[in-house]
């Protein structure tokens, strides 16, 4: 076989080895129990060679998990030891710091045997159903607050499944078969991977993976660096206030680029809060090397090279590199915005390429619905747990206006409400876009949402509140005005907090107003097509002030 | 079905009209360009070519049966009706915000497609139906009547109505309908729990949106079509292809025509579970390569397998989610911007890519001369050695090598130091294997392992790559049926008269209720019998009822087929056995512990399939000779081989055709590798097993 043909072929495995984690991911969506996975593609596959280093991962999935999970079979490795790695061994964890970022994230790495011979690893991430403790939320004020750690262990040996680990997790999760269930399904993902490495490894008559990992590993990091090296060289810096728990948070960061890569530390960010909004430093990575490769590489698939050229540090107790024992349950509501923060700093060096700050964070709402617990008012008999995704208006983009409702940077969608209501008591009485809620400018940034919701007659229903952007709303770059703050009230203007566990009696309505996204350049230069178009459709209110 | 009828097949595609005329056991077709304006003027012109050919006239015809992509190109291409939309207040923008993600993760320039019906044309009501159909806030017929006023005056031409939870109760729908029409009784309204009862309001929605945006469009060009039909003296019964690969009528085409999208693959898929029943194969992957696309779908036990939504109109590289849901029965196909217009270029990392844009028809591949510069898959098949130059398309197309090597040289070979060889292999090997990926993806999404299947490949570049692919997936048996370029029309003649209702009722097993399910059932049942007896009033019919199942929590349902004993049964255990062996089928265990529910049931009412009649498959018995030869490159031994050029018009029943070889037609050649052997069949088809050796393993290594 000549050079030729054997770069051909090379090419060939690697677009396989996607098609295999991206099998491997269909198959854990297929499975899973987890609203936020199944529904909301909130979940990560990847296969790494025995270094530890990801080869490719899937397509499907959400930013948050890219670069977590791709640093975690590296712990595995060293944590059970390479003369304990068996055929048939799973190991898993759900440890924030090891892992993905919250112990609501389960990650399970699978040893891959051919042969009789260990020629690399298969991991997935899935978020699942319930942890225990106090249940998904901001309340916590330390990580043993919010439910079981499991640290690096074997959840299989030699195939057979350790039972105790499963007896620890049934009596400490509510909704104990889900999560069971959920456990299998990520490792019956891994062994379908598995499944088509051997297939294709047959194929193509291979007895390892490292030939096909240095080619892999040669392209990516050579295109990588190439786009890197385009770049403008020097330094740039942004920082941004974002709501928090009970007092606002500053988010910084300082971009050096260099020929090598990008380095982005965020020093100067405000230090981490009892709360479990914090992020630790894994998912401080993920976000920050996503939003930089959306800027600089989007083309080039993850793996470990491509991925590489991207590094990041933060002050040790910051709230985006939190340490033990902090509560870190719904980190996201923090980490989505580090990629707004890392493109506004970019946006110093490279003009016109990057958008405007959105509403970033996604509106997840935790819904317990019960029955009435009013003595005098009418009583149902429905409980349910209900978790609902939702998402703001996006930045306007140099070129392009910010898209309306859509999740950025996390890769979540919604749910039908028609589904929803089928799991409880609730009516979701309006899900409709917020008009005016954009960002004015030359482009407009996506509207925001409004959302109304009230418990069926008979009941009543405690809420988590996850939101954000409602004292700081998203910010317009070059001139386009900012996305209109979000809100979160009774109908009756009752204003109710951001964070945290909050009471929706029986008749009342909880009312949402979701962030608009910055609008990108002047408003006196939108053109007037598309004011009049945003009037026709109602997307403006009246006519929009000129600057 | 009688050997005098004389039974016409037409299939509109974008670019060519297939007419297929039987007779007396003769089949007879033409392919005319499509005439996008007026598409009968094709079709007439095509029946008018069949019937000179088997010396009929136009009242010997005995029945036409219809399938066509204009429903599909009316989406695609925004050329719908004035629409408007009538939705439940609050929810004006469902059809905007679809599922609030993004298709593609990393691009920051990403457009989503627009809302079919833009925000200005959608009106609201205030109303309410709760999830059990409950009524939360009653529909006052004042306030629809000022909207029908509305209406009137801005002089829609057709009206969608989605409500939410009308799949539960109709009855809100039905009231604003009924106004709708009092007022205009002209006017065209479609309601979406007639369209599509399923629950998931922004499919459902966009379902009846799309019907109502197609529908007077298609209206007029059915009603054209026929009167063309009887002045042309054809005054026989003409029928519609619909999505879910069976018939109905011209007057339910004309209120659904949403169910008119994808007939034309259907058709294909019809054609290839045909062969399939012919040669008694019960795992049949057909594989439809065309120009643009290929198309490919799992057949199991002669039956294509279907699915209750799909997407048309994708904007972005074929991907999922890019386009518009439609909530409808439907063979479930996977759709790759794979064809032999396809063209390849280098990306960032210096790999070759393919499609999914395509050199079209115009100005096609380099080598057809008409100005096309870039590579396509077709120059890089002429490089391989896999077309003839001189007879490509009947010899009607003059291929130039010479142009094809330019394109492929420039555009790929000198990028990545690649010879001219190495670079329209590489192009070759790109799209195989992504059409290989998707087919394995989409098979894994089925439970399905393709080692035991067999692949019926048609369309006119499946046979050059048909083989390839075969190798890639493990795939020992390969049928290449003939009229493969009219593949869907002669589909079309192979489908029974059928429809299927589908209905989201939920019920969780723990509180099974028989009354209500047998209810469900039988009303689907009716309401499928009346659309097949609107076209058939005699046959037997045959009914096939579904439950769409899934464990408490999770959010996909998988069909679970029920005989009648199981919803006649007074308890739950059977549909519960019944889930649970489908469920381990697909994912290979159950979970312990947890409640079942239904999300929806479907009744499918046809009438029967024509017994097929089976073919004893020949083994060789003799060698083709040929004297001529060319060289044909070989992917696994990565080399030009002496290929034995065969014409496929002088192969009889039992003759074999040893890899490497190229067995040549009018329309296609069929590349038989060198680890295939080709074996002619007594009904024209060829059959290519594979042989005993499998040298790929130790070729690449």
């Amino acid at each position: 076989m000549n050079s030729g043909t054997q770069s051909v072929s090379n090419q060939v495995m690697w677009n396989r080895l996607i098609s295999v984690v991206e099998e491997q991911a269909q198959a854990l969506i297929r499975t899973a129990f987890s609203t936020s996975v199944r529904e909301a593609g909130d979940l990560s596959a990847g296969v790494f060679d025995v270094a530890g280093a990801m080869m490719a991962q899937a397509v499907t999935g959400t930013p948050g998990h890219v670069n977590a999970m791709a640093e975690a079979v590296g712990h595995f490795i060293r944590e059970i030891g390479e003369d304990q790695i068996f055929e048939g061994d799973v190991y898993i964890t759900n440890d924030p710091w090891k892992g993905t970022g919250h112990l609501h994230d389960i990650t399970m790495v699978s040893p891959s045997f051919y042969r009789g011979k260990l020629v690399g690893y298969f991991a997935s991430t899935a978020h699942v159903v319930d942890v225990g403790g106090r249940g998904f939320g901001a309340d916590g004020r330390e990580v043993y607050e919010e439910g079981l750690l499991i640290p690096i262990m074997k959840f299989a040996l030699r195939g057979e499944v350790n039972r105790d680990l499963i007896k620890i997790v049934r009596n400490n999760v509510r909704e104990a078969d889900q999560v069971v269930g959920d456990l299998y399904s990520l490792a019956t993902c891994n062994e379908t991977g598995h499944k088509r490495l051997v297939d294709m490894m047959d194929e193509f008559g291979l007895d390892n993976l490292e030939a096909l990992a240095d080619f892999i590993f040669d392209h990516s990091r050579r295109a990588t660096l190439a786009l890197v090296a385009a770049l403008p060289q020097g330094t740039c810096e942004n920082e941004m206030t974002v709501d928090g728990y009970d007092e606002s948070i500053r988010l910084a960061v300082k971009l050096d680029i260099s020929e090598t890569g990008i380095l982005a530390d965020f020093d100067g960010t405000s230090p981490a809060i009892a709360r479990g909004i914090n992020v630790p430093l894994v998912y401080t990575k993920a976000y920050a090397g996503y939003g930089l490769k959306c800027a600089v590489a989007p083309e080039i698939p993850n793996n470990a090279a491509s991925l590489a050229p991207f590094t990041v540090k933060a002050p040790v107790g910051c709230i985006l590199n939190a340490v033990h024992p902090a509560p870190v349950s719904v980190r996201h509501v923090t980490g989505h915005f580090i990629p707004d923060l890392v493109m506004g700093a970019l946006h110093k060096l490279l003009p016109d390429r990057l958008p405007a700050e959105g509403a970033s964070a996604l509106w997840n709402i935790h819904i317990s619905a019960r029955p009435n617990s009013d003595p005098d008012g009418p009583k149902g008999d429905q409980k349910a747990e209900i978790l609902m995704f939702n998402s703001g208006g996006s930045g306007a983009r140099p070129g392009l206006d910010g898209l309306s409702a859509t999740a950025f940077p996390s890769g979540v969608h919604t749910m039908p409400i028609e589904a929803t209501e089928h799991v409880g008591p609730i009516v979701i009485w309006r899900k409709e876009l917020r008009p005016g809620s954009g960002g004015a400018g030359k482009y407009r940034g996506g509207l925001g949402q409004v959302i109304e919701i009230s418990a069926t007659p008979g009941h009543e229903f405690d809420f988590s509140a996850m939101f954000d952007r409602v004292a700081n709303p998203a910010r317009g770059r070059e001139g386009g005005g900012n996305g209109a703050a979000g809100s979160v009230k009774l109908e009756d203007g009752t204003v109710l907090k951001t964070k945290g566990r909050q009471f929706v009696p029986a008749g009342r309505k909880l009312v949402l107003e979701l962030p608009g996204g910055g609008g990108y350049g002047a408003v006196s230069e939108r053109d007037a097509k598309s004011r009049q178009y945003d009037l026709e459709n109602g997307y403006v209110f009246g006519a929009q002030p000129e600057e | 079905m009688n050997d005098t009828a004389v039974r016409v097949g037409v299939d509109i595609g974008g670019t060519f009209t297939d007419v297929v005329l039987e007779y007396g056991g003769e089949a007879f077709s033409a392919k005319v360009l499509t005439t996008p304006t007026a598409p009968e003027d094709a079709i007439l012109d095509g029946i008018g070519q069949v019937l000179a050919k088997a010396s009929l006239s136009a009242k010997d015809i005995s029945v036409i049966i219809h399938g066509t992509t204009l429903a599909t190109n009316a989406l695609i291409e925004r050329r719908g009706a004035n629409t408007a939309l009538i939705t439940t207040q609050g929810f004006r923008d469902v059809i905007e915000m679809r599922s609030e993600s993004r298709f593609e993760q990393y691009d920051l320039n990403l457009v989503l497609p627009k809302p079919l019906i833009s925000r200005a044309h959608r009106h609201t009501l205030a109303e309410r139906i709760g999830a059990n159909g409950q009524v939360l806030k009653s529909l006052d017929p004042a306030e629809v009547e000022a909207l029908a006023e509305q209406i009137e005056q801005r002089g829609y031409d057709s009206v969608a109505v989605g409500l939410i939870h009308s799949y539960m109760n109709p009855r809100h729908e039905e009231l604003v309908r009924g106004i709708l029409l009092a007022r205009m009784p002209e006017l065209s309204v479609s309601i979406s729990s007639e369209v599509s009862p399923q629950m998931r309001e922004f499919e459902r929605f966009n379902t009846v949106c799309a019907n109502a945006y197609v529908k007077p469009l298609m209206k007029s060009y059915l009603d054209r079509l026929v009167s063309r039909l009887n002045d042309m003296g054809a005054n026989c019964p003409v029928f519609m292809m619909h999505s879910g690969g069976g018939i109905i009528s011209l007057e339910s085409a004309s209120e659904f025509p949403v169910r008119l999208v994808e007939s034309g693959p259907a058709g294909g898929a019809i054609f290839a579970a045909h062969i399939a029943a012919r040669y008694g194969i019960d795992a049949a992957l057909s594989f439809d390569m065309g120009g643009t696309t290929a198309k490919i779908c799992l057949i199991k036990d002669q039956t294509p397998k279907t699915s209750t939504t799909f997407e048309v109109a994708r904007t972005y590289r074929f991907k999922k989610g890019s386009g518009m849901p439609i909530s409808i029965p439907v063979i479930e196909m996977v759709e790759i911007g794979a064809g032999g217009g396809s063209l390849a270029h280098i990306d960032s990392l210096q790999q070759i890519r393919v499609g999914p844009e395509s050199a079209g028809s115009q100005p096609g591949p380099a080598c057809y001369q008409q100005g096309g510069e870039r590579p396509a898959v077709t120059d890089a098949d002429l490089l391989l050695g896999r077309l003839d130059p001189d007879n490509f398309a009947g010899g009607s197309i003059k291929l130039s090598s010479e142009r094809s090597a330019s394109a492929v040289e420039q555009h790929v070979g000198t990028a990545l130091g690649l010879d001219q060889t190495t670079a329209a292999f590489g192009i070759s090997e790109v799209v195989d294997e992504n059409m290989a990926n998707a087919t394995r993806v989409h098979a894994v999404e089925n439970g399905e392992d393709l080692s035991g299947f067999t692949m019926i490949a048609f369309g006119g570049a499946a046979p050059l790559h048909a083989g390839r692919l075969c190798e890639k997936l493990g795939i020992e048996r390969l049928l290449v049926p003939p009229g493969a370029g009219v593949g869907s029309a002669i589909g079309f003649l192979r489908a029974a008269f059928s429809f299927e209702a589908t209905r989201s009722t939920y019920m969780r097993l723990s509180a099974y209720d028989p009354g209500a399910v047998q209810n469900v059932l039988k009303e689907l049942a009716q309401e499928a019998e009346a659309f097949v007896r609107s076209c058939d009033t005699t046959s037997p019919l045959t009914y096939e009822c579904k439950a769409y199942m899934r464990f408490v929590g999770q959010g996909w349902e998988i069909p679970v087929v029920l005989s009648e004993a199981d919803y006649e049964a007074s308890d739950r255990s059977a549909i519960m056995a019944r889930f649970e062996t489908a469920y381990r089928a697909l994912f290979g265990r159950t979970v312990e512990g947890l409640d079942i529910e239904v999300t929806s049931w479907s009744a499918r009412v046809s009438t029967p399939v024509p017994p097929v009649a089976q073919i004893e498959t020949v083994s060789a018995d003799n060698e083709a000779v040929s004297d001529v030869k060319r060289p044909i490159y070989d992917p696994i031994g990565q080399k030009f081989d002496e290929a034995a050029v065969v014409e496929r018009t002088a192969l009889n029943a039992g003759v074999a055709v040893a890899g490497p070889a190229v067995i040549v037609e009018s329309e296609t050649s069929i590349i038989v590798p060198a680890s295939f052997e080709a074996v002619m069949q007594p009904d024209g088809c060829l059959l290519l097993g594979r042989l005993e050796s499998n040298p790929q393993t130790e070729a690449l290594s």
